[in-house]
């Protein structure tokens, strides 16, 4: 079940992926983009991170998709973009000989790095009838608000920063006073 | 090879991830358009998430997914400023390159 599961994300996933930088129109690579924001949603439940798949549809599928929709939109660049003339010649083949080279790297760091991860954590809470049904939220919140709680206020103040400068930053400057 | 085939180890997603982030990368080499280079990013970012879920259900450790949280709220605010960045520079412009803004000077 869990590989049929993580083979059709895994297909939603890259489809995605690829689709986005392919797509010659921004809207449908923003579409794509959700596609593959989905997959990563379903492989986050079924590796029990029941919150974190929550957060991923609203926060990335919800409030990221939809801001790049909004700027393309703004922009007025929706309008096909030309993939066929390379801007600097011999580009193209050397970003894909140098992402292959980063994927033949973590790839085998991964299969050699295998037996490495012998220190074992407390273990995840999982939804049952011992835990309850919501169990794996109640976990990461302990985490988040005991261990990580200054991490997390520290989140907030950049929040505030982060909304605070792009509205100074897209604001329109008058010219002149009145 | 048969025992490999049927359950989905965390060895699996990892790779997956590794794919994700190749891909992620490739684009943000390749495409010129801010925008689309953004999108790589988020690409990247959720590689990176994926693998880091993996290995808090391998290690059985709940710290992984607190820094998918963490990473999630931050890669918010960076897209928030980067579009807001990308609006206020591409505003008087037509076309959308980067290879337009070479200088500093708008």
């Amino acid at each position: 079940m869990e590989f049929f599961v993580f083979v059709c994300s895994a297909l939603m996933i890259l489809v995605g992926a690829v689709g986005v930088i392919v797509r010659k129109h921004p809207v449908h690579a923003a579409l794509s983009l959700v596609l593959t924001l989905f997959g990563v949603a379903v492989l986050f439940v079924a590796q029990e991170a029941h919150f974190l798949a929550a957060v991923q549809v609203i926060v990335y599928a919800g409030a990221i998709v939809v801001l790049f929709l909004f700027v393309i939109m703004l922009l007025g660049v929706d309008r096909v973009e030309n993939l066929r003339t390379e801007p600097l010649s011999g580009q193209r083949p050397l970003a894909v000989l140098a992402s292959l080279g980063l994927v033949a790297v973590l790839i085998t760091a991964i299969l050699r790095g295998n037996q490495i991860f012998n220190e074992r954590g407390t273990g995840l809470n999982l939804p049952d009838a011992q835990d309850g049904p919501d169990a794996n939220t109640v976990q990461l919140a302990e985490s988040i608000f005991s261990q990580y709680v200054v991490a997390f206020e520290v989140t907030s103040v950049l929040l505030v920063i982060a909304v605070v400068g792009t509205v100074l930053l897209t604001r329109r400057t008058r010219a002149t006073a009145e | 090879m048969m025992a490999l085939s049927l359950v989905p180890t965390a060895s699996w997603y990892l790779v997956l991830s590794a794919v994700l982030f190749g891909i992620g990368t490739l684009g943000v080499l390749v495409r010129r358009n801010p925008l689309v280079m953004f999108m790589c990013i988020e690409l990247m970012l959720n590689a990176v998430n994926l693998s880091f879920v993996a290995l808090a259900r391998e290690l059985g450790d709940i710290n992984g997914q607190t820094i998918v949280f963490f990473v999630m709220v931050v890669a918010a605010a960076e897209v928030v400023v980067g579009l807001g960045i990308i609006v206020s520079i591409m505003r008087n412009r037509s076309t959308l390159t980067a290879d337009d803004l070479a200088g500093l000077k708008g």
